[in-house]
């Protein structure tokens, strides 16, 4: 490692951590419709919005009809990209004549940016027209973050309310969210990226004569608009096909620092945003302790693991050094596998380097970190409220060991929460080991495969723990544009996203029934460094029991079998 | 239910007008006044105003006379881009990079480079490490008849050093420039 890789890694925690106190207490302002700065600006459009739509935002919901309006909402964020990516076709802002998508695709698209995960079966820039990408795919960035947000808040208030039989408005918990909270961060971002040089223009693609007079079709487009968002709303689908490894969508080390760092910015400042809801902010420092932690382990080992020169290339006419196949010369290695790591705690799923050419076991951290479900940090919301749920586990194990009833910020746990709690425990195993085994079973499926041995094994793995973690990156020699792969992988996001949302919001409207329990002698504190290695532990084994046999099966097999 | 539906279509409507249009069309407006050149692909015009690429994104280069860019497992296609995907184990991989460092070897330069025998993440990269240029300049000086050192301050002056990332040099770049310092005899 150089001086410059120990400046990317001191900035990126600089950028990350010291703006979210400050950030935290601005997303509690804004999501309980507290005055800001930015008020004055956008508060008429707040209010204009809620008059076309019929909604009072005095109103308040009980969990049932919050998690009706939700499912509605994205209904018709689903059928409305649905739509627009069959019928691209006929419809206009296509300067390249792109046809519209065959329904599989459509289907699969249009789930992945519904759900926030944003797996993507195609190329942007040959098979989505400048209109999908922006009426279809930028908006579903924003509202699938919002979405996640609205969850999160929705939860907070669940813990933080006594005895109160609603959460808030879903309508305007959307609103504020991305309005306040995800457009004016937006904007700064796409501005630095654009100076960064990231395209953002309505024209054709231009054609050039290449120096050694060879014709070159340049690829433009509203690119910075949608990275600004992809990676601010943890949404991560590329502009281009090779998403932010490709020089217009992250052009420099400085643009590479911007965007990394934007994926979990938001992420990490909600947490201060629950020390608020609960008045105790002892309690956010908790979480974002173990976040750390768990951040660094799988960072270090990644950053270990790839610095190795790869022992298949041993030649004496080869230079040997950390390998940079799938790699770009702006990132190098410790660049590369910052966002690695970042990308996959958070449920990013953005890229500027191929996973699928990573050493085994960086590409182990890859999948590691989302198969604990992408609570290190992880997505815009859903980060937390994931997380949370480890929190309540931790402590409904805590309660057994010292045979009492469990009991989190003077909230009982009961039977319905416990039966609530397990219920998110199978939505990873689910949608990884039943929808992974069934790919990987059927000689169809299977053959999408691009590379031999265990590794084949684990570009199957990797599909199906990203769409069912909701990230979106991929091992992406799989070919994974079938039928088979688009509806099974779509169905394994839809497990993800709602497999989550739905206990969660039950989980909030049952908590918020609740009284508060005075905080006792014997309350069992959640906020010193016993309780953040039990939740460490927690996650580590929930995870680590789960899906310790799959990855010996694929990483791990190949590690030992290359002789590092 | 009408409670729902009408609220969940408008509201769903005025996100798509705000975020979907309003937002990338403020955005676009903004870039075009403020950053002309980049918001416009960065590109790079001859004398005759003729478009001969971008400043990011690779070219390929044939023949001594040319610093070759970072190789593309796409063959520098920019619609799609793509990379190799090859997995660090995949027999593929050793035998293309082995192929690739017999033709490029020389024994008083030592070991090829990884950057001069590896794909990139995009198929693009129009940067290589000061390194692998360096490794190419004994060719290129003696394919356009200059001397080594020419060459040298040549490289050493389109190295970037950025604070937070590798130091780097764009390939394109440097080719003008050097076809502009001594141009290929016919």
């Amino acid at each position: 490692m150089h001086s410059y890789d120990y400046a990317l890694l001191l900035a990126f925690f600089a950028i990350v951590l010291l703006p979210a106190p400050w950030l935290g207490r601005f997303y509690y302002k804004v999501m309980e419709g507290q005055r800001t700065w930015l008020t004055p600006i956008l508060g008429p459009v707040e209010r204009g919005c809620y008059r076309i739509a019929g909604v009072d935002p005095g109103t308040e919901q009980s969990w049932q009809t919050y998690t009706l309006a939700l499912l509605a909402f994205n209904l018709s964020g689903f059928l409305l990209v649905f739509g627009v990516l069959l019928l691209q076709g006929y419809l206009p802002l296509n300067p390249q004549h792109l046809p519209g998508q065959e329904w599989s695709l459509a289907f699969n698209t249009a789930v992945s940016f519904m759900t926030n995960t944003n797996w993507q079966s195609y190329s942007g820039e040959a098979s989505v027209s400048y209109l999908s990408q922006m009426l279809g795919l930028t908006v579903q960035n924003f509202v699938s973050a919002a979405t996640g947000l609205a969850v999160l808040v929705a939860l907070c208030r669940g813990i933080a309310r006594r005895s109160a039989s609603t959460l808030g408005n879903f309508w305007v918990d959307m609103t504020r969210a991305t309005l306040y909270g995800l457009l004016p961060l937006c904007l700064v971002l796409a501005l630095l990226l654009v100076w960064q040089g990231v395209p953002q223009t309505l024209s054709d693609y231009v054609k050039a004569v290449t120096l050694q007079g060879v014709e070159q079709v340049i690829p433009l487009g509203p690119a910075a608009s949608q990275i600004a968002i992809k990676q601010l709303g943890t949404n991560g689908g590329g502009f281009f096909g090779v998403n932010s490894a490709h020089p217009f969508e992250n052009p420099s080390a400085w643009s590479n620092l911007f965007e990394v760092s934007s994926i979990i910015l938001i992420p990490v400042a909600l947490v201060f945003t629950f020390g608020h809801y609960v008045k105790d902010l002892r309690q956010s420092r908790a979480i974002i302790a173990c976040m750390l932690a768990l951040f660094l382990i799988g960072g270090a080992t990644a950053l270990w693991s790839e610095y190795q020169a790869n022992p298949a290339l041993s030649n004496p006419q080869v230079e040997q050094a950390a390998p940079l196949e799938g790699k770009e010369s702006r990132f190098g290695t410790t660049g590369s596998v910052l966002w690695t790591v970042t990308t996959t705690a958070a449920s990013n799923g953005s890229v500027n380097n191929m996973h699928d050419s990573l050493n085994p076991i960086s590409s182990m951290v890859a999948m590691v970190n989302m198969m604990v479900g992408e609570v290190i940090f992880g997505g815009v919301g859903a980060g937390l409220y994931g997380m949370l749920l480890n929190v309540l586990i931790a402590v409904f194990l805590a309660g057994l060991m010292i045979g009492r009833t469990p009991e989190y910020l003077g909230k009982k746990l009961q039977a319905r929460e416990v039966q609530l709690l397990v219920a998110t425990l199978l939505v990873m195993p689910l949608g990884v080991l039943v929808l992974g085994a069934l790919a990987t079973s059927l000689p169809g499926p299977a053959g999408a495969v691009s590379n031999p041995g265990a590794h084949g094994f684990s570009q199957l793995l990797y599909a199906y723990t990203s769409a069912s973690a909701n990230n979106g990156s991929a091992f992406a020699g799989l070919g994974a544009n079938t039928t088979f792969h688009n509806v099974m992988l779509g169905l394994g996001m839809l497990i993800g996203r709602f497999g989550y949302i739905l206990p969660v919001l039950a989980l909030a409207g049952s908590l918020a029934l609740k009284k508060t329990a005075p905080v006792g002698q014997n309350s069992f504190p959640t906020h010193g460094p016993l309780f953040v290695t039990l939740l460490l532990v927690t996650i580590l084994l929930i995870g680590g029991l789960t899906f310790l046999p799959a990855l010996a099966l694929g990483p791990v097999a190949e590690h030992l079998s290359l002789g590092f | 239910m009408t409670t729902l539906v009408r609220p969940a279509l408008s509201l769903m409507l005025l996100m798509t007008l705000i975020t979907g249009a309003v937002y990338p069309l403020v955005v676009t407006g903004v870039a075009q006044v403020v950053f002309p050149e980049q918001a416009n692909g960065s590109l790079l015009r001859d004398d005759q105003g003729q478009v001969r690429g971008s400043l990011q994104i690779a070219q390929a280069f044939q023949g001594d006379a040319w610093f070759q860019s970072r190789p593309s497992a796409a063959d520098y296609a920019t619609v799609a881009s793509g990379a190799s995907n090859l997995a660090p184990s995949n027999p593929a991989l050793a035998s293309r990079v082995d192929a690739s460092a017999a033709i490029l070897f020389t024994a008083e330069q030592g070991p090829v480079p990884l950057a001069l025998l590896t794909t990139s993440g995009s198929g693009l990269d129009p940067h290589l490490p000061p390194a692998a240029v360096a490794y190419q300049v004994p060719k290129v000086a003696a394919a356009r008849q200059v001397p080594v050192q020419a060459l040298q301050g040549l490289v050493e002056q389109f190295t970037l050093q950025p604070l937070v990332g590798p130091p780097v040099v764009n390939i394109l770049a440097l080719n003008r420039a050097l076809d502009q310092m001594a141009p290929v005899l016919k």
